[in-house]
């Protein structure tokens, strides 16, 4: 979702000459069309992401919409107080763009996996936190959202093809986007993972269950009646995300339930821990810590029964 | 307005009342760049429009300074100097952006540069003339975030940014010979492809010289590393690591203002 996401930024930046791309030496085959259309407002900082946020507050400080982008702990981590003292304690609209969520550099190694950025992020009031599930859903969330007030984190992930069925690129901006209807149990998932939620339910419907799909595309800030009202009607939420179970989308449902005193069950399906450094694949890392279709499936199915 | 030296004058003046009015610390390192903060808020940045200059107090622990000289040009009310580190105040030992004049809250060391050098960024992208002024402590510059904004500005030959370190060898706990070194520190930074040269920090003329120097056409940014004392202007505090924490007794108090008072 890389590539349409910076697609659709180019040509808003063609009608908008406040928008500025700065990279720290990342996105190979995803910037250079809009390095070539406005050579003058896109900047390489180099490897150096703490001036990448430095930079990039100067620049929102003077009227400029500054994207900055790279690796989700990079961008995220090394970075955090320069996001805190920059951008959100001055509440300006700079653009965190977060590449590859969860797994999807399983090749890379576990320096690469971003699995704690939303959970960072959501500890920052007024951080604006948009996790796109597939490429159509993320440039309507970019259209939707650039221009608001203050900072905004986009988590985006890597496959540039694959759609959500059922999605067609429905941004809900907050408000849970119902993917499958369904009465048993609610499977409730964010970014490019609920592909997997979405056939989990299948295959769990084979079983004689009738999960409902939903999606949260924005984690900050949260639409909390919404998502209630959807959570009640389920006496079981399975909550999907590509991140450690906390902080995240599960850790979120978890403090709607408490506070909204439901009376649903809530399951949390996220990596608990990376037992070991062994690498991989994304499809094979999501089999290995139980984030595939197929093991979400199973890991429902013992709770349930 | 008053001469540079004057105005110097006041400030310390305004440093130890406000200092001893609140019996807080970082006292010495608000003294150390009153010079500084009385040629660059007396007679640089009068230079300019007001929107085609920036300050950026990235060393931001010695805020007071600041709020003294925006208090003095009318930016501010001086019953808010009164309401510095009271409670339910904008105006602490570091300071916040919603302060009139304030253009970046800062306080976390090795963040300032970087911004300055994003607002002189925003100015080529927006073809604008603006000058960016970032003040740093030298112990600033042991954060590695400063060298990666210099290496940046450098590279980009952001020639409207400019760099003034207050070397007064002095950081919280100890001397920067002792703790971590930063000399050769011209060198370095002009290795990072700036115009780097140091002044007097508490002569005026010189320091009006290395100003005028910097804003010179140049295709590099510049850094002026101006030679301080710690506590400049009170014998007692000079180069007295304490001073960068302590607060004042009254017998301080009263010899600091005879000394800031019979340097006239």
């Amino acid at each position: 979702m890389r590539r349409a996401f910076l697609s659709a930024l180019t040509s808003l930046a063609e009608s908008d000459a406040r928008i500025v791309f700065l990279t720290a030496d990342l996105g190979f085959t995803v910037v250079e069309n809009f390095q070539a259309k406005f050579p003058d407002r896109f900047i390489n900082t180099g490897v150096s992401e703490q001036n990448l946020l430095a930079v990039s507050t100067g620049l929102a400080k003077e009227g400029l919409i500054p994207f900055v982008y790279s690796i989700i702990p990079f961008v995220t981590l090394r970075p955090f107080e320069f996001i805190r003292n920059g951008p959100v304690l001055h509440q300006l609209p700079v653009r965190i763009i977060g590449s590859g969520s969860g797994f999807e550099y399983g090749h890379d190694g576990l320096t690469h996996y971003g699995l704690e950025d939303i959970g960072v992020l959501r500890t920052q009031p007024g951080m604006r936190i948009v996790v796109p599930a597939d490429h159509e859903q993320a440039q309507n969330a970019l259209n939707a959202t650039y221009q608001l007030p203050g900072p905004i984190y986009y988590r985006l992930g890597k496959n540039e093809t694959a759609t959500i069925a059922g999605l067609n690129g429905r941004f809900g901006n907050g408000t849970p986007v119902s993917l499958v209807e369904g009465a048993d149990i609610l499977l409730l998932a964010c970014g490019a993972i609920t592909g997997e939620a979405v056939k989990a339910s299948g295959l769990l419907g084979l079983q004689g269950l009738r999960p409902a799909v939903a999606l949260v595309d924005t984690l900050q800030p949260l639409d909390r009646q919404s998502i209630a009202a959807l959570v009640s009607k389920y006496r079981m939420v399975a909550t999907v995300e590509a991140h450690y179970i906390s902080g995240g989308l599960g850790s979120a449902i978890a403090e709607i339930i408490a506070e909204e005193k439901l009376d649903s069950r809530l399951m949390r399906i996220g990596v608990d821990r990376l037992w070991d450094g062994v690498t991989g694949s994304e499809s094979f890392l999501l089999s290995r810590y139980g984030l595939s279709a197929e093991k979400i499936a199973e890991r429902i199915l013992k709770v349930v029964s | 307005m008053d001469s540079t030296l004057d105005f110097a004058r006041k400030l310390r003046r305004l440093i130890i009342e406000h200092s001893r009015l609140a019996n807080v610390g970082h006292i010495a390192s608000g003294l150390s760049i009153v010079d500084l903060v009385a040629v660059i808020f007396g007679q640089v940045l009068p230079q300019f429009p007001e929107d085609e200059a920036s300050f950026v107090l990235s060393k931001g622990h010695a805020a007071l300074a600041i709020y003294a000289a925006l208090a003095e040009l009318g930016k501010i009310d001086h019953k808010d100097l009164a309401k510095y580190c009271q409670d339910d105040t904008l105006y602490g030992t570091h300071p916040d952006y919603r302060i009139p004049g304030i253009e970046l809250s800062t306080g976390s060391l090795g963040m300032g540069l970087g911004a300055g050098a994003g607002i002189a960024c925003a100015a080529h992208i927006r073809r604008k003339a603006k000058r960016v002024y970032v003040l740093l402590s030298d112990g600033e510059c042991d954060e590695g975030s400063v060298w990666e904004t210099a290496m940046f500005a450098g590279h980009h030959h952001l020639s409207n940014l400019v760099a003034v370190i207050d070397y007064n060898h002095q950081q919280a706990m100890g001397s920067t010979e002792q703790v971590l070194n930063i000399d050769p520190i011209c060198e370095r930074w002009m290795s990072f492809g700036w115009q780097a040269f140091s002044a007097d920090g508490h002569n005026h003329a010189e320091l009006q010289r290395a100003f005028a120097r910097a804003n010179e056409p140049s295709d590099r940014p510049c850094v002026i590393v101006a030679n301080t004392i710690a506590g400049y202007g009170v014998s007692f505090m000079e180069r007295q690591v304490k001073w960068h924490y302590l607060p004042m007794s009254d017998l301080d108090y009263t010899r600091a203002l005879a000394e800031i008072d019979g340097s006239r």
